[in-house]
């Protein structure tokens, strides 16, 4: 039995920390966040020459062909380095879809340009109504010719304001809650018809809210078969759900450390704060939910390479559980730190903007818990 | 055993009610009810509303301004305050200074600063924290030095809670190093914010606002008339100024009305959802939180019924102040689940007096929920940290 990384998994891990160190401090991360993509370009060209943006491609699709150990090792070290640039948005959703149900043309035109770090997409699967629940689409596409024509909704899409390329799923036949009758489109953003309000997330990254009046599009943008886009789209939200995971425990890991660090250093009554017993069990308390969720995490991700029932129970147990001690180390580490903790200039307090946010995304603690008791 | 209101409470209730109902201020009404954030001029001329009616100080003896309300009255016009969603009461002059000037100083200081805070004509903030003294607050390095009829204070304080708004602020600093017990040679001056030598830079809190300062004293010459009671005692009086704090500290009423608002927002398709009281753990938990805060109100009524009697408060008023911040932040926490995604998006210019909610993302306030829950954390930080809150009520109450 053996836990550690491999050759490959030790080597990615290795140019993300060393990417981190010397080119993405959290004033660069800052400025980043506040730019007018809220990401910085030049910082997503470098990922795509690292080849971090192949990662979870196949090499028949001009990919790394990593699985999920090797997706988590990079958003472990995404979330340490409190990583802003929209990774998830285009490489694991946007991607994600391609990678699984795009034919060999459509991946030709869309996904190479997307590993390449030359085209920004996002997938539009939330609605303003659909809370956790993705296959509650009530954007429609109707047929009308050799094109179909696109209507509805979307909600917070990452990236989604600055994409060039939206992945949208759409109900072509069933009910409004049907897994079956969804089908995935590729809508370019300048489409006529397509309305984007773009906006930053509380977490320093961007999103928007998509309308679609009556958008056209041809038939050679229907990604996999119509009405049969779910499953895809399923195992996508999966696969994310188990990245934001990574980038949470990474998140955790970090914010631990900052809070043991800062407890040594900050003196009152004459003694490191950290001497005190009442504050030394909580963040006891702190360490032993960071190692018990990255068991849980490796537990996870060694199960989802099956892509099965088991795989997807495993991933709702990480997501409960960095939605549940996730809530309760990021608290923890703001109260420790006291008014720094509260602090726009701190980094502490960004940590905690993000890891709140991850529960709040593809099914909260309670979503998942609700999934897992069946 | 009995806690319903009297006659006469009812009455003073309906009364109370009426006049929020009746008379309040529409613009800042319908900015609270949007969400719209509170500016100075809203906050001073709400304060200035409820001086006309001659409730700006519920809690000050009523030759000095107060109403004479007794403590269930006090408490009553809490509730009403927070059920007609009026902004909270800006407590650095009214409920800090005020007390501390009344109770302390001089009768010259009486007549020149009790008006103007009643009449919220000054603004004033608190200057106690500084970058080095937080929870040990007894170590704090400011200095005020004796020198002929003014004193020079240099130091830095931080913290400071709108100080960009303030005309005054009031401030512990040290006046004699060359003491037995850390808390003494601590005095408490009030410092005019235009004086020479005073400057304050904004800190930025973890949701963008500009809520609190650094502020810098640089040989600042403040009058010895400024000096409130005897020179060294600061300590005492500031020891005092949070017990009346106490008042309302647990903020019972404005949880309450969240609670309730909460509880209604569930039965609504917010955004065209499914109503979330068919989210069977979100009403568990609302109703555990519902819980909770029960406790704590028949907590603060059995405090207030202990002062109407003319007792001394019971222990149980030293929990106040951590379980009324400890509610407030899960009250925080449900409305951020209630948003899901909607927690997300960071649209703070979206609410405004004149925009058109239709064209808001989200529904109502809730994208401000994140917001809140971040802002909030610091409710368990500051007036004293939660953790030492503790360790007063294990010392002084438990004994240990």
């Amino acid at each position: 039995m053996d836990f550690s990384f491999n050759e490959i998994q030790a080597m990615l891990d290795d140019s993300v920390e060393k990417f981190i160190a010397n080119d993405y401090d959290f004033e660069t991360r800052q400025i980043n966040a506040a730019s007018e993509k809220g990401f910085g370009p030049d910082v997503w060209q470098t990922f795509a020459e690292l080849g971090w943006t192949s990662v979870p491609f196949s090499e028949e699709d001009g990919g790394f062909g990593g699985g999920p150990a090797d997706l988590m090792v990079l958003m472990l070290r995404f979330g340490k380095g409190l990583v802003v640039e929209p990774y998830l948005a285009n490489i694991v959703l946007a991607g994600g879809v391609l990678r699984r149900a795009a034919s060999a043309e459509q991946k030709e035109r869309w996904l190479q340009p997307i590993i390449a770090g030359e085209l920004q997409a996002a997938l539009a699967y939330a609605e303003p109504h659909s809370r956790y629940d993705i296959a509650d689409i009530r954007t429609t596409a109707s047929a009308d010719g050799d094109n179909w024509v696109l209507s509805g909704s979307k909600g917070v899409v990452f990236n989604g304001g600055h994409a060039d390329l939206l992945i949208v799923p759409a109900r072509t036949a069933g009910a409004q809650n049907d897994a079956d009758g969804i089908t995935l489109f590729a809508v370019p953003a300048d489409s006529d018809g397509l309305g984007a309000r773009s906006y930053p997330t509380v977490d320093g990254q961007q999103a928007a809210e998509i309308r679609f009046d009556k958008v056209a599009v041809d038939s050679s943008s229907v990604i996999g078969e119509a009405g049969k886009g779910f499953a895809a789209l399923d195992a996508t939200i999966d696969d994310a759900t188990l990245a934001v995971c990574a980038e949470a425990v990474g998140i955790m890991q970090v914010m631990t450390d900052k809070t043991i660090e800062y407890s040594k250093n900050r003196m009152q009554f004459g003694v490191p704060i950290g001497s005190f017993q009442a504050l030394q069990h909580r963040m006891v308390d702190m360490f032993t939910d960071c190692e018990q969720s990255y068991s849980l995490l490796l537990w996870a991700t060694m199960l989802a390479a099956r892509d099965d029932a088991d795989a997807k129970r495993a991933i709702s147990s990480i997501k409960y559980q960095v939605g549940t001690v996730g809530r309760k180390v990021g608290q923890e580490a703001v109260q420790i730190h006291g008014g720094m903790g509260v602090s726009w200039e701190v980094d502490i307090a960004h940590y905690f903007k993000r890891l709140t946010t991850i529960d709040q995304i593809f099914g909260n603690a309670d979503w998942h818990l609700d999934r897992l008791a069946g | 055993m009995d806690a319903t209101l009297t006659d006469e409470d009812l009455a003073f209730r309906e009364e109370i009610r009426a006049v929020f109902r009746d008379e309040f201020p529409q613009d800042i009404r319908r900015k609270r009810e949007n969400g719209v954030p509170m500016e100075r001029e809203d906050l001073v001329r709400f304060q200035q509303w409820l001086h006309e009616r001659g409730w700006a100080a519920p809690n000050w003896p009523v030759e000095y301004g107060g109403t004479g309300w007794t403590p269930v009255q006090k408490y009553i016009f809490a509730i009403e305050m927070a059920e007609a969603n009026a902004p909270p009461i800006v407590p650095f002059g009214l409920s800090m200074v005020g007390p501390v000037v009344y109770t302390f100083g001089n009768e010259e200081q009486k007549q020149r600063f009790l008006p103007d805070i009643l009449a919220s004509r000054v603004w004033w903030c608190q200057g106690y924290s500084e970058p080095g003294a937080g929870s040990d607050l007894a170590s704090l390095k400011a200095r005020a030095d004796l020198a002929g009829d003014h004193y020079v204070v240099n130091g830095t304080k931080t913290w400071t809670t709108l100080g960009q708004h303030a005309d005054w602020i009031f401030i512990l600093a040290r006046t004699s190093t060359d003491v037995a017990r850390r808390q003494e040679g601590i005095s408490f001056l009030l410092v005019d914010m235009k004086t020479p030598g005073v400057t304050v830079n904004p800190i930025i809190t973890i949701e963008g606002d500009h809520e609190v300062n650094e502020v810098h004293f640089e040989d600042v010459r403040v009058p010895v008339e400024n000096l409130v009671g005897e020179e060294g005692k600061g300590w005492t009086y500031g020891k005092v100024l949070l017990q009346h704090e106490r008042a309302n500290i647990a903020a019972v009423a404005i949880s309450k009305y969240r609670l309730r608002k909460l509880r209604e927002q569930t039965t609504k398709p917010v955004r065209g959802a499914a109503p979330l009281s068919e989210d069977r753990n979100f009403m568990r938990k609302l109703a555990a939180l519902e819980t909770d805060l029960r406790a704590l109100e028949y907590t603060e009524l059995r405090t207030l019924a202990a002062v109407q009697s003319g007792k001394a408060p019971g222990p149980e008023s030293s929990i106040l102040k951590v379980k009324g911040t400890e509610v407030q932040q899960a009250i925080d926490t449900l409305y951020l689940e209630a948003a899901g995604y909607y927690a997300l998006p960071y649209v703070q210019d979206q609410y405004t007096l004149d925009a058109d909610p239709v064209e808001w993302v989200g529904e109502g306030a809730e994208t401000q929920t994140s917001l809140k829950y971040f802002n909030y954390r610091k409710a368990s930080i500051y007036g004293g940290s939660n953790e030492i809150q503790k360790n007063i009520i294990a010392k002084h109450v438990l004994g240990l």
